[in-house]
């Protein structure tokens, strides 16, 4: 069993760094060379639990490690680590978890520099009053430039990186330096331990042993085995039934005091009982006010999953109730489209939260999917008055009965090398942004943009990353609603509207987008043996067509007696192939025209 | 079932699996091989014809086909003995129709009057093109005028000549096209063969499409303009379209393959030859060993099948509408519900009717010339499942 540690000596942090920066790498090797974890047992990015997060490089779900450390001065501390989740779309668990710490080692690539998602999360760093400890990594690379890429830090960021530490995670040059700096530099946390219990509910994970497994900060009070607790946002009361820390195996403890970090079990059934953010505290004698900062989580990009064989629809559905047994973030609702049949419309934090969800049904539940457009929540403000949350472009009111429509705004923050910045400007402009400001550090720009959100969930990243070679980087945060002018643009596919196809689009660029998606479906639907017009509108009004020529020749040439049978199964397979496609009145459209229908090339 | 094979006839088919070179084009089952024991080939032809014989009395026999392979290479002898052989186990049909695939040169046009005292009434050449440099470019040993007077031996020999030639060929354009097909029916005695070139794998020419190689062939558009040309041509020159790539003077229409067209039975022999039987209540389709040493062992030792599968009835029925609707009198819908115990999708019949694909005649269900070009998306349409 684990004693309960001085605060003086504990030290809680968490890693900042952008993708591929070797945040993961830097973690393993702290794991390991403090003995944590035997060699034998130690696999590359130890803390990154799904295969997905592995196999993506990404973090989804925070996680902690509790490492002893013997320091340089005979003293033995703990350091508890926060790997929290790097991307845009979990910003606010990105936030909680700092929250939860009182420092941060901010790790850059010595041969990259500082990216927009390091600057996103240092600044949550920096709102969260971290003491921030400056990392150079990858520094055994021939392209490491230390001096710069520090210079560039106190340029771009603000923070004195004269002190910098030279690492390489990779060989393990540095790593007792940064253990040092952790213990010397980062403050300890403070908290009363007769006091009533105040705990952070950092994240939590669903186990299907265990049920909720829930990662929590002690601020104040003690948490014990067998504690009623109560989570202070809705109120419900549970009986502590295991406690622990993560190192990074569970390992069971009689207490968590206050400055530790570890986590709890409590007999709860669904991850959407515990709120990142939320205050735990004791049933009795418990704490009078949360902690502040809590915020529901909103779904803020939407799309329509779909079954590709409508027989899976109740697969989907099971599929998509367990892992909304494990995410709180992600909502659901049956929606029936008259293209594609029943399936969900699903809301997300964002466009990697979309993918990872829609990966994760394709490949642990083997359904094969059909995604259609993202779209963002519009509010709709009707003329008597109300106002319609709208998630389905479908879905849109009639326009008579509408007021106006606001739609939501993003800050965006691009990095970009010099060279390519007239590119981002104009990949920028064409998607309505406006300019806030535009600033150098060395040879690379910054430019702060004010976007719509719909612009920049669809295909902007990629978009992004093409024109620049992949070398921006890319960040966001929501600002807010805004009115314009935004109507529904409807596809018609032989004189029917394709429900799965409308769009909002903002009236000026109606036009362009409207001609783009039928010259694109022209090409995305293959011939039928009639012609078929392609028709983009606005209410009843036609604003762009095209004619798909019909098909003129499939035939086969020679067909005698030995053919039959190979014929006959070639036509059976393709028929089968067919069945890929959605019918939809005497047309079959392929289930990825609902996604490519909309990509621009420019 | 009672029979419905009947409504198609019985045929066998003949496979010889040797020709002299192998054509860029043709994925057939052939071979060059220098030496060919005929004898030994003669008997184990006739021993297949025996087994397939005790399976399958009391039949008329609506033809015999020679096929290949280049089954003009063939020794006179050995085709008389096969079909003495077929003769003396099937009574035969009073127009009974023999036919042998020839290619057009002098050392073949030697054998013909052989060919025809053995029985053979109707020789269908492998003429493919009317222009040296194209004969030359689709692998063709022979040059056209050897072809033309390959041609005149033929007609003198026998009743009925048809030829194949290949269309939509490499750099060739409409008027070139148009005008050979008008010399083709200048020489035309009563049938044509018109295919439009179609690569496949496992060819010389589907490896050099692969790698890209392959240049110069139609667009799908100019394709499908030949096509229609080609159909328009032959019929003002008096030769109906009987099946998509098939031209005749009436009532000149190849037999053979109208028992393939129709659904009917017939019996494969040699090597890779597939087969349909109707046998005690099931259809089979049969195949035989490909290689030709592998077969002619087995023919000697007792069975050339590598399979023989009964066919599901819905499998049937796809067969039927698959092959029926390559000709122009369409199929038997009242046949198609008795083999699929389902009449067809009305629903699906009435678009494709509605967009001018198909012609409903009561009982009777037939592509439109236009629906013909596009034959394949008709069918996928019709199929089951």
């Amino acid at each position: 069993m684990v004693r309960m540690t001085e605060l003086s000596h504990i030290r809680n942090f968490s890693i900042v760094a952008h993708i591929d920066h070797g945040k993961s790498t830097l973690a393993d090797r702290l794991i390991q060379s403090t003995g944590t974890v035997q060699d034998r047992d130690m696999k590359a990015q130890m803390l990154d639990a799904m295969d997905i997060e592995r196999e993506r490089g990404i973090t989804i779900k925070a996680n902690t490690v509790r490492i002893d450390y013997k320091a340089d001065d005979g003293e033995t501390y703990v350091l508890n680590l926060i790997d929290t989740p790097g991307h845009v779309d979990f910003s606010y668990e990105v936030s909680r978890s700092m929250q939860a710490v009182e420092g941060s080692l901010l790790v850059v690539d010595s041969t990259q520099g500082v990216e927009a998602q390091t600057l996103a999360n240092v600044y949550q760093a920096i709102d969260a009053d971290h003491e921030l400890i400056p990392v150079l990594n990858k520094i055994d690379l021939p392209a490491a430039d230390c001096d710069r890429v520090a210079e560039q830090i106190e340029d771009v960021i603000g923070i004195d990186a004269s002190g910098a530490i030279h690492v390489s995670a990779k060989t393990g040059i540095g790593i007792h330096e940064t253990l040092e700096a952790i213990v010397k530099h980062l403050p300890p946390p403070e908290g009363k331990r007769d006091a009533p219990l105040v705990a952070m509910l950092v994240d939590s994970r669903y186990d299907s042993y265990l049920g909720v497994i829930v990662l929590v900060r002690i601020m104040d009070g003690v948490l014990r085995k067998g504690d009623r607790i109560r989570m202070m946002q809705n109120g419900s009361v549970h009986t502590v039934d295991r406690i622990g820390v993560f190192r990074p195996k569970m390992e069971a403890v009689d207490e968590l005091g206050p400055g530790e970090i570890g986590y709890i079990t409590a007999q709860i059934k669904q991850v959407r009982d515990t709120r990142v953010g939320d205050t735990i505290t004791h049933e009795k004698k418990g704490a009078e006010k949360p902690l502040p900062g809590f915020k529901p989580s909103q779904p803020v990009v939407f799309c329509g999953l779909f079954p590709m064989d409508s027989a899976e629809f109740e697969d989907l559905r099971e599929a998509i109730e367990k892992l909304a047994l494990n995410d709180a973030s992600f909502s659901y609702e049956v929606e029936s489209s008259a293209a594609l049949g029943f399936g969900f419309r699903c809301g997300f934090l964002g466009l990697l939260h979309l993918e990872v969800i829609r990966d994760r049904i394709e490949r642990e539940y083997g359904i094969e999917l059909i995604t259609t457009a993202p779209s963002v929540i519009y509010h709709v403000y009707m003329k008597d008055g109300s106002c319609v949350e709208l998630h389905n472009p479908a879905d849109m009111p009639d326009m008579t009965h509408v007021d106006h429509v606001e739609e939501p705004r993003i800050k965006a923050t691009i990095l970009v090398p010099d060279e390519f910045l007239g590119d981002v400007l104009k990949l920028c402009q064409d998607r309505r942004g406006i300019q806030e400001d535009l600033t150098y550090a060395g040879s690379r720009a910054m430019v702060v943009y004010d976007l719509p959100l719909n612009e920049v969930v669809f295909d902007f990243y990629d978009r992004l990353k093409s024109v620049t070679r992949g070398y921006a980087s890319f960040d966001y945060y929501i600002t807010g609603y805004r009115t314009d002018n935004l109507v529904r643009m409807s596809i018609l596919v032989n004189d029917e509207p394709v429900d799965a196809l409308a769009t909002m689009v903002h009236r000026d660029r109606a036009e362009m987008r409207g001609r783009a998606m039928v010259e694109k479906l022209k090409e995305l639907i293959p011939r039928h043996m009639f012609k078929i017009p392609i028709q983009a509108a606005i209410g009843g009004k036609v604003i762009a067509r095209e004619t798909l020529a019909a098909l003129r020749k499939d035939v086969t040439a020679k067909c005698y007696g030995g053919d039959v049978s190979r014929k006959r199964k070639l036509l059976d397979k393709q028929k089968a192939g067919k069945k890929k496609m959605r019918q939809f009145g005497k047309v079959e459209i392929p289930q990825s025209a609902f996604i490519n229908a909309l990509k621009m090339d420019g | 079932m009672v029979d419905d094979w009947k409504n198609g006839g019985f045929a066998i088919y003949v496979h010889w699996p040797f020709c002299q070179a192998k054509c860029p084009y043709c994925d057939f089952n052939s071979h060059v091989s220098r030496e060919i024991d005929q004898e030994r080939w003669k008997a184990a032809y006739l021993a297949e014809i025996d087994r397939y014989a005790a399976q399958t009395p009391d039949r008329v026999l609506t033809s015999v086909f020679f096929g290949g392979g280049t089954p003009s290479l063939m020794d006179p002898d050995v085709v008389h003995a096969i079909l003495d052989r077929i003769r003396y186990h099937w009574p035969a049909a009073n127009d009974l129709e023999v036919t042998l695939e020839a290619n057009p040169s002098s050392v073949e046009a030697s054998r013909f009057r052989g060919y025809a005292a053995a029985g053979v009434t109707r020789v269908s050449m492998g003429i493919q093109a009317l222009n040296n440099a194209d004969l030359q470019r689709l692998g063709r040993l022979h040059s056209v005028e050897e072809a033309i007077a390959a041609f005149a031996i033929a007609r003198e020999q026998f009743d009925r000549v048809s030829f194949d030639l290949i269309y939509a060929r490499q750099d060739q354009n409409l008027d070139a096209w148009q005008q050979e097909l008008e010399q083709a029916l200048s020489m035309a005695v009563d049938h044509l063969s018109l295919y439009q070139l179609t690569i496949e794998s496992g060819t010389a020419f589907g490896d050099r499409y692969d790698r890209g190689k392959l240049r110069g062939l139609p667009t799908d558009d100019l394709a499908a303009d030949m096509y229609h040309a080609t159909q328009e041509i032959c019929q003002s020159a008096g030769y109906d379209t009987y099946e998509v790539s098939n031209h005749a003077r009436p009532g000149c229409e190849s037999q053979h393959n109208r028992v393939y067209w129709r659904y009917g039975d017939f019996v494969g022999i040699g090597p890779g030859a597939h087969g349909r039987l109707s046998i005690g209540g099931g259809r089979f389709a049969t195949v035989a060993h490909s290689a030709p040493g592998r077969w002619l062992t087995a023919a000697t030792d007792g069975s050339t099948e590598l399979h023989r599968e009964p066919i599901s009835r819905e499998h049937q029925a796809d067969e039927f509408l698959m092959m029926g609707l390559r000709l122009s009198e369409g199929i038997d819908t009242e046949r198609y519900a008795a083999l699929a115990d389902r009449a067809l999708p009305t629903e699906k019949l009435q678009h494709l009717s509605d967009i001018g694909m198909v012609e409903l005649i009561p009982g009777n269900l037939r592509v439109t010339p236009e629906g013909r070009a596009v034959l394949n998306s008709i069918t996928r349409e019709l199929l089951s499942g």
